[in-house]
C-alpha cells in the first residue's frame, strides 16, 4: 500500500510540468486561472501546442496517434495542464468521437477525420440531446432516411456545446422506428457547412453562449459517414460511456479552484477580519477540502486499478457525482465570499481585453457567472439522477 | 501508487475473517455481551493464538511489526464483526504507548503479555467537563517521597473494569489546558485509592469512570518524559483513532451488504422494494459514502505513521471528520431503508448504526477533528497569478 507516485512517474511529472510551464502561453493562462472568457482561438491554439509534441490523445492507440503511456501518466498530464491553468482538451473529438471512429469506423473514415482531431483542424461538436430526448437518449427522433448514397436527414439537436464553432457534427440518428428503440439508431458524421443545417443560440442564465439547437432541414450526408452498422449506433453511444473517464473527476481542477477560494476568502473582510478566519465560512470551506481529498484518494483507487488492466466502468459515475457536487460546491463559495460585489452584472468585464471600469476587486467579476453557469456540471454528461442509476443497476445490481 | 496488499497482508486479512466467522457470530456477539465480563475471554485467547494481538507490536518483542495498514486490515475485520473485545485500548493505544514512548524494561515486560493476550488494558484521558481535548488535563501527579501521587477523575474509561492496567494522563506541571506538563502512567487499578464504576455502554461495550483518591504508585510507573507527554499522547491517540476510521469502515460494509440484500429481497407492491428509484437513490449514495469514507481511512493508515507531524494531523483528522459524518449518514440511511425492521433489536442493522454513533463521539467528534484539520494550515494562502488593478478608467 503506498499512496505516492513511484520514482518513475515522479520523473515523468516533472518533465510534463517542464513542458507545461514553458509552453503554456502566459495570456491563455490567465483567462483560465481569472475565471475570464476563452475564445476559440485559445483553445485551438494550446491543443496544437500538446499536438506538436505528441501528447493531444495520449489515450488512443499509438498507430493512431497515442502515446503508449498508462492511464497513470495520462492523468498526471491531465493534473499538470489543469494546475497550470491550461484549457481543459475540447472532449467531442479528442475523447469522443476520435475513440469512437478508431474503435468502429471504417478506413475512409480513420485516414480522413483522425489526423484533423489530432491536429484541431476540426472543431467538433455532439448531436446527441433533442427536446424530447434528454435522459431518455433512446427516444430521439431526428430522422435519417437512405437516398442511394445519401442519408437525408431532418431533425433538431440541442444543448449542442460550442456548435457555433463547429466545423463536424457526431450524431445519434433514426434509422429505423421498428423493434426496440435503441435498435433503431445509427451514429453519423455530418459537416456543420451542408446545406440545410442551421445553429441558433440558446443562451444560458448567466447570459453566456455555450449552447446551442442545431436544426436539419433535408441535410444530404453521405452514407460513407455512417460509423459502424446502420442500426448500431447504440453501441458506439454505450462505447463512449466506459472510454476514458478517470479525468471525470476534475481533481486537479478543483483543487486549483479551492487555492484560489482561500485567496479570495483571505482578502475579503468579516469583522475587519479576513472572511477565511470566519468560523461559519471556513468550516465549510474545510469540508469541502476533506471531501475532495476523498475523491482524490477514491479517483486513484480508480486509476490504479485501471493502471493494472481494470479500466473503470459504472464507477465512474460515482467520481462525476461527487466531483461535480465539489466543483459546485466550490463556485458558491467563491461567490459568497465576495458578497455583494458578486452582484455588478457586466459580461464585458469577463474578457481579459476589456479596459473598463471594474467594480469591486477584480477576481469578483465573473464569480456569479460561474456559479449559474456551473449548475449545468451536475446535469450534463449524464445527470447525477442517471449516474445513480447506472450504479444502481450495474454495481449495485437492484 | 499501490492499492494492493502484500501476501502478508491477505493472509492477516484472510486469517481474521475466517476466524470471527467462525467465532463471533451475530448470536455468538450477544451472549457475550451479556455475559458478566463484558467480553469473551475465549475470543481473546483465540486473537491471541491468531497473532492478532501483536500486530503492530515489533518483532522483538514477539509481534507482528505491522504498521497503520496492517491495524487497518484487523479494525476493518473487527467492526464488520462488531468485536466488543478490548482490542483498541490495548493493541492500539496502550501497545502504542508502550512502543513509542515506553523504557527498554517496559517494553520488554509489557508488550510480550499483549502479544500472548495475558493483560489488557484501559486507556484514561477524558475527564468530566471535558470532550475530546487533548491537552485539557486536571487529573494531577504530585511527586511525593520518591513516589507519584494521583488524584482526579477519568470518564467513560473505555473497558475500564476489564484492564489489568490503566494508561492514564495526569498533570505534573502547567495550567489545566497547557500542552506542557502532561504526563502519562501505569496505574494498577488494584492500586489503594483507584475506585471504578462498571456499566454498559449502548453500543455493547463496557466503560467505566475511575477516580483517583491519594493513589501512590512508584516512579517506574511513568510512560515516556515527565512533561512532555503530550506529543506521544498525541500521536498513540492518532494511532488509535485511524485504528477506529478502519473499525468504521468495516461497520458501513457490513450495513451496505444487508441493506442490498433486504432491497433485493422485501417485497411490496408485488416487487423487491429495490426496484423503486427513491431507495435505488439512497443506496447509492450509501455506497458512495461507503468508498470514499474507504479512501478516507486508508489515508489515515497510510498517514499515521509519518515523520511529517502536520501530515500525520492532517490525514487523522480529516479521516475522523470524514468517516464521522459519512458513518451517520450510512447508518441513518440503511435503517431507513430496512423500514420498521430497521428499528428492532433483533436484526444487526441496529447494532452497527449504534456502534456508528459511538465512533464518532470517541477521540472527537467531526466537528473537533475540523477544528484540528484546521489548526494544521499554515496559513499559507497563496495569491494566484491575478492582474494589478488597471490605472485608468473608462465607462462600460
Amino acid at each position: 500500500m503506498d499512496l505516492n507516485y513511484t520514482p518513475q512517474e515522479q520523473a515523468f511529472r516533472d518533465e510534463v510540468r517542464a513542458f507545461v510551464r514553458s509552453r503554456l502561453p502566459q495570456e491563455i493562462s490567465r483567462k483560465v486561472l481569472e475565471h475570464k472568457r476563452l475564445e476559440k482561438e485559445d483553445h485551438v491554439r494550446w491543443q496544437k501546442i500538446l499536438y506538436e509534441q505528441g501528447w493531444i490523445a495520449p489515450g488512443w492507440p499509438v498507430e493512431y496517434g497515442g502515446t503508449g503511456w498508462n492511464p497513470v501518466q495520462r492523468h498526471i498530464l491531465e493534473e499538470e495542464c489543469a494546475e497550470a491553468g491550461a484549457p481543459p482538451v475540447m472532449a467531442f473529438g479528442v475523447y469522443m468521437v476520435g475513440p469512437v471512429i478508431i474503435a468502429f469506423g471504417n478506413a475512409w473514415q480513420k485516414q480522413q477525420y483522425l489526423p484533423r482531431i489530432l491536429s484541431s483542424d476540426d472543431w467538433w461538436c455532439q448531436g446527441y440531446s433533442e427536446p424530447g430526448a434528454g435522459s431518455d437518449l433512446a427516444s430521439l427522433k431526428t430522422r435519417a432516411e437512405r437516398q442511394g448514397d445519401h442519408y437525408i436527414v431532418n431533425g433538431q439537436k440541442t444543448w449542442t456545446t460550442l456548435a457555433q464553432y463547429a466545423d463536424m457534427i457526431f450524431c445519434l440518428v433514426r434509422t429505423s422506428n421498428t423493434g426496440k428503440k435503441q435498435e433503431g439508431i445509427s451514429f453519423l458524421l455530418i459537416d456543420m457547412r451542408t446545406p440545410g443545417i442551421t445553429v441558433r443560440p440558446i443562451i444560458t442564465l448567466e447570459g453566456g453562449h455555450e449552447v446551442n439547437e442545431v436544426w436539419f432541414e433535408n441535410v444530404k450526408v453521405p452514407v460513407q459517414n455512417l460509423v459502424g452498422e446502420e442500426g448500431r449506433g447504440w453501441t458506439c453511444a454505450k462505447f463512449l460511456l466506459s472510454h476514458e473517464r478517470t479525468g471525470i473527476a476534475g481533481v486537479a481542477r478543483s483543487k486549483r479552484e479551492l487555492r484560489l477560494l482561500k485567496y479570495i476568502a483571505s482578502q475579503e473582510k468579516k469583522n475587519g477580519r479576513p472572511l477565511l478566519q470566519d468560523s461559519r465560512f471556513r468550516d465549510k470551506v474545510a469540508r469541502v477540502e476533506i471531501d475532495l481529498m476523498a475523491l482524490e484518494i477514491t479517483n486513484l483507487r480508480v486509476l490504479a486499478a485501471d493502471r493494472e488492466g481494470r479500466p473503470p466502468g459504472p464507477e465512474a459515475s460515482i467520481l462525476k457525482i461527487k466531483g461535480t457536487e465539489i466543483q459546485q460546491a466550490l463556485t458558491e463559495l467563491m461567490m459568497d465570499a465576495v458578497g455583494s460585489y458578486a452582484l455588478p452584472h457586466l459580461p464585458a468585464a469577463w474578457s481579459n481585453h476589456w479596459l473598463g471600469e471594474r467594480v469591486g476587486p477584480e477576481y469578483a467579476a465573473p464569480l456569479a457567472a460561474r456559479y449559474f453557469n456551473y449548475r449545468k456540471v451536475s446535469i450534463y454528461g449524464g445527470s447525477n439522477e442517471i449516474q445513480r442509476n447506472i450504479i444502481s443497476q450495474m454495481i449495485l445490481g437492484l | 501508487m499501490d492499492f494492493n496488499y502484500t501476501e502478508e497482508q491477505l493472509l492477516l486479512k484472510d486469517s481474521v475473517e475466517k476466524f470471527l466467522t467462525k467465532n463471533y457470530s451475530f448470536e455468538q456477539r450477544r451472549e457475550i455481551i451479556e455475559a458478566r465480563e463484558g467480553y469473551s475471554p475465549l475470543a481473546w485467547e483465540g486473537f491471541a493464538s491468531l497473532g492478532l494481538l501483536g500486530v503492530p507490536i515489533p518483532e522483538e518483542f514477539g509481534g507482528f511489526g505491522g504498521h497503520g495498514v496492517d491495524t487497518m486490515i484487523v479494525m476493518e475485520a473487527l467492526g464488520r464483526a462488531l468485536v466488543v473485545e478490548p482490542y483498541l485500548s490495548t493493541v492500539v493505544l496502550a501497545g502504542s504507548a508502550i512502543t513509542l514512548g515506553g523504557s527498554d524494561a517496559q517494553r520488554k515486560i509489557l508488550l510480550p503479555r499483549i502479544v500472548e493476550g495475558s493483560m489488557k488494558f484501559a486507556f484514561g484521558h477524558t475527564e468530566p467537563g471535558t470532550r475530546f481535548e487533548l491537552n485539557r488535563v486536571e487529573t494531577s501527579a504530585r511527586q511525593e517521597g520518591g513516589m507519584w501521587v494521583i488524584n482526579g477523575q477519568k470518564s467513560v474509561v473505555l473497558h475500564g473494569a476489564a484492564a489489568d492496567l490503566l494508561v492514564v494522563s495526569a498533570r505534573t506541571s502547567g495550567a489545566p489546558d497547557s500542552r506542557q506538563g502532561i504526563t502519562l502512567f501505569f496505574v494498577n487499578p488494584a492500586e489503594q485509592g483507584v475506585a471504578g464504576r462498571d456499566y454498559p455502554t449502548y453500543d455493547g461495550m463496557r466503560a467505566a469512570e475511575v477516580s483517583f483518591d491519594n493513589v501512590s504508585i512508584n516512579p517506574e510507573s511513568v510512560i515516556g518524559v515527565v512533561d512532555h507527554g503530550f506529543a506521544l499522547l498525541e500521536a498513540v491517540v492518532d494511532r488509535g483513532i485511524a485504528a477506529l476510521c478502519a473499525e468504521a469502515v468495516g461497520c458501513m460494509g457490513a450495513l451496505h451488504a444487508a441493506t442490498l440484500e433486504y432491497l433485493k429481497t422485501r417485497e411490496q407492491f408485488g416487487v423487491p422494494i429495490g426496484k423503486f428509484q427513491a431507495l435505488q437513490h439512497r443506496m447509492v449514495d450509501m455506497l458512495i459514502q461507503y468508498e470514499q469514507a474507504k479512501s478516507m481511512a486508508l489515508l489515515a493508515a497510510v498517514n499515521v505513521d509519518s515523520p511529517d507531524a502536520t501530515q500525520r494531523r492532517r490525514s487523522v483528522s480529516a479521516a475522523k471528520e470524514f468517516v464521522g459524518r459519512a458513518g451517520r449518514f450510512v447508518g441513518q440511511q440503511a435503517i431507513q431503508l430496512h423500514g420498521g425492521m430497521g428499528v428492532t433489536d433483533e436484526l444487526s442493522v441496529g447494532h452497527y448504526f449504534k456502534r456508528l454513533t459511538a465512533l464518532d463521539t470517541t477521540f472527537g467528534d467531526s466537528d473537533q477533528h475540523l477544528d484540528r484539520f484546521l489548526e494544521q494550515e499554515n496559513a499559507a494562502v497563496e495569491a494566484p497569478v491575478l492582474k494589478p488593478a488597471k490605472q485608468w478608467k473608462q465607462l462600460v
